[in-house]
């Protein structure tokens, strides 16, 4: 029976896989009072993208593969936001020494 | 060709356990140390599932950029600001976390709805191998090459942003500086963002 049934990776599969962690990205992005924890968590959700990204690719775009380099520029925005985040987080701590979350309420009204 | 689908199967079920329990002690785990390393594993496994998609120069990109930049970024972002520190209790926190959790778990409902019932129209997976990393030269070069540049420019603006930004601008004169005992009381003077003597 696994014999006959058995195929290549359905493609919702790897859809299956990006959601999840997509939902894991954003509920860490909500919910971390790390600062540092909070660009953990983008970084995920961009990661769920690319992998959609690149399922599609590879299943509906044929040998074009445009997701493929889609998924190479998410991958170097990702480093530039990566960067600058991280350089916008040393910054308010040398301002405000924590990172916490719930103390950069600055721009609150 | 079952031994190689059933391969292939193995291989994706074993990487998207290591993406899904990796990301969830990502977001879970106390010790942010472990978060990070973690981090590096799930971008690992990600990785992988791009091998699985017949895409080894992406998979290689994921590592290069992931991996060995942005992973590496983030620790030092963690020895740099690792204070352990109290963090003082808000009142709602844990409905705060429920209701999150609620509204992360319907939104994830919904994406495996719609990727569950929809019809997709599949060709099926191309194995385009080794010429995938010529394809993408010429896209690059061809119909992308106007977001290629943009993205050159970005990449520079990134890296002047992040020097301004984590620059420490030292407004005190040199004696004051050689006689503080320690960087900790260099910040708690609390020097501006942006100073003025940062602008000229």
């Amino acid at each position: 029976m696994l014999e006959n049934s058995i195929g290549p990776v359905p493609l919702q599969a790897y859809l299956i896989v990006a959601a999840f962690l997509f939902c894991t990205g954003v509920w860490g992005l909500i919910n971390s009072r790390n600062a540092v924890r909070v660009l953990m968590s983008i970084e995920l959700m961009l990661n769920a993208v690319n992998i959609n990204l690149m399922s599609f690719s590879s299943y509906i775009d044929g040998s074009i593969i445009r997701g493929q380099v889609f998924s190479i520029f998410v991958i170097t925005v990702a480093a530039a936001e990566a960067a600058v985040g991280l350089a916008i987080l040393l910054s308010l701590y040398r301002n405000r020494v924590t990172i916490d979350m719930e103390s950069f309420n600055l721009l609150k009204w | 060709m079952t031994i190689a689908y059933s391969t292939e199967l193995i291989c994706f079920l074993i990487l998207s356990a290591v993406i899904v329990s990796g990301s969830l002690a990502v977001v879970l785990l106390e010790n942010i140390v472990y978060s990070a390393f973690l981090l590096g594993g799930v971008f690992m496994a990600v990785a992988g599932l791009y091998l699985l998609l017949n895409a080894s120069f992406v998979a290689a990109a994921q590592i290069l950029v992931y991996v060995g930049a942005v992973n590496v970024l983030i620790l030092f972002a963690i020895m740099l600001v690792n204070k352990k520190e109290k963090l003082k209790p808000i009142e709602g926190l844990v409905t705060r976390k429920l209701l999150s959790g609620g509204i992360c778990g319907g939104l994830l409902i919904l994406l495996l709805r719609v990727s569950i019932t929809t019809k997709w129209n599949l060709p099926g997976p191309t194995s385009i191998g080794e010429e995938a990393t010529d394809r993408i030269g010429e896209h690059l070069f061809t119909d992308y090459l106007l977001p290629f540049e943009l993205a050159s420019i970005l990449l520079l603006m990134a890296m002047i942003g992040a020097i301004v930004l984590a620059r420490r601008d030292i407004s005190s004169t040199e004696d004051e500086v050689k006689n503080l005992k320690n960087q900790k009381s260099l910040i708690e003077k609390k020097i501006p963002l942006l100073s003025e003597n940062s602008l000229k």
